[in-house]
């Protein structure tokens, strides 16, 4: 499981190297992956792939992700330390708020859930507290 | 007073009522259509599907290898989405527990990736996966595949080969599907066809392919295949929780498997 973790940070400086992120959207991007890290200890796959980005106080941003009934996923967001709280939320793809697990401390931020159909599904990271910075986010998978 | 109080009281109460009963908010359409739509996070990989696949019971996954494709192409577009096939190819592979066939395809998929001129990073992704195919640590294949994918993208990326990357999603998600419905139709189970549920998906590939340099949308093998997903985005559009039947399955399958067939063979100018 380390090794996807490994992999992952390895992926992250090779894609900084390929497009260049600046030291806030790596910290935000260590920061999720740090998080992400933790779920892979229960047999959760961590994606490649991830969204960086800036988020304002009081804003949010709304990614969609396509999703496999049957799978379990996680969602997971770092920030730079400018952000106090945040929130991740996800909605189906009639925009309908689904239930999660939630996690949330300080920058780093994660929902849970299981679909139950396959399909389109919005997930929504929004800045609770704090002052607008970098914030990503990655999923992982079982 | 009294009854200026009591007013009160009742309004509370109905509003308590009120917020009791309401319904979490939606999200309105427009905001659900500017949503961030990315290669990277909103194509699922293989490894999802197929890992959502074998939750009803371990499919067949040594009846969807097929045998070795062609590794003479001249056309860009067509050797990118026969790259995405073959990766997904390696997934099924890992899946299969196939030590030699995962070799085999680590080596087709160095070759069609250095015939796009990726990076040497690329290039010594091949003896990763030899190794961990030798000690058959199929964990770590299923990272290596993904990474590997995720590094030929990003290559593509940094040499302006933006339109390629579109592409290689599209090989991959057509090959998956093409196992994923063959391996349903082999053993039919309502959870398991679910999977095959992706309208939105299909959607948004054809947007990026509309989105790709009009040089290579007149690609003839890429405009072949950007004309067949509407009727793929009609097949794979069932009702949401509703699992679709055997017959539609064979549908699906028939209609990525004429993609794949065209990928695969057609000599693209």
């Amino acid at each position: 499981m380390k090794r996807s973790i490994v992999l992952a940070i390895i992926l992250a400086a090779a894609t900084a190297l390929a497009a260049p992120e600046t030291d806030s959207e790596v910290n935000a991007r260590k920061a999720a992956l740090d998080l992400a890290g933790a779920f892979s200890n229960e047999g959760f796959k961590m994606r490649d792939g991830h969204w960086s980005g800036t988020i304002k106080p009081h804003d949010h941003v709304l990614v969609a992700v396509n999703l496999y009934a049957g799978n379990q996923y996680w969602f997971s967001v770092g920030a730079t330390d400018t952000a106090k709280k945040l929130a991740v939320s996800v909605y189906d793809e009639t925009g309908k708020p689904v239930e999660t697990e939630s996690y949330s401390e300080g920058e780093k931020a994660a929902a849970g859930f299981s679909p139950t159909s396959s399909g389109q599904y919005y997930v929504m990271v929004d800045l609770v507290e704090g002052n607008e910075g970098s914030v990503c986010l990655v999923y992982s998978y079982k | 007073m009294r009854r200026a109080r009591r007013f009160g009281a009742i309004t509370f109460l109905l509003g308590c009522c009120a917020v009791i009963g309401a319904e979490p908010a939606r999200l309105p359409a427009d905001q659900m259509a500017k949503a961030i739509r990315l290669d990277a996070i909103s194509i699922p990989t293989p490894g999802e599907l197929f890992a959502a696949l074998e939750k009803p019971g371990k499919p067949n996954w040594v009846g969807q290898m097929r045998g070795p494709i062609g590794m003479t192409y001249k056309n860009r577009a067509q050797i990118a989405l026969n790259l995405g096939g073959l990766i997904a190819d390696g997934f099924i592979a890992v899946e299969a527990k196939d030590s030699q066939q995962v070799k085999n395809i680590g080596t087709d998929i160095i070759k069609l990736a250095k015939a796009l001129g990726v990076s040497e990073n690329v290039l010594s992704r091949g003896n990763s996966i030899n190794e961990f195919a030798e000690n058959d640590e199929w964990d770590a294949l299923q990272e290596e595949l993904e990474a590997t994918q995720n590094e030929v993208k990003s290559s593509m990326q940094t040499h302006r080969d933006q339109d390629l990357v579109i592409l290689v999603s599209v090989g991959g998600w057509i090959r998956g599907t093409q196992a994923v419905s063959a391996a349903v139709m082999q053993n039919y189970d309502e959870r398991a066809a679910k999977v095959l549920r992706q309208p939105a998906l299909v959607n948004f590939i054809q947007s990026k392919l509309n989105d790709v340099s009009p040089e290579m949308r007149n690609e003839p093998l890429v405009k072949e295949v950007t004309s067949e997903l509407p009727e793929v985005e009609k097949l794979v559009t069932f009702p949401a929780g509703k699992a679709p039947s055997p017959d539609d399955v064979k549908k699906v399958n028939d209609a990525v498997g004429k993609i794949m067939t065209e990928i695969q063979t057609k000599e693209a100018q």
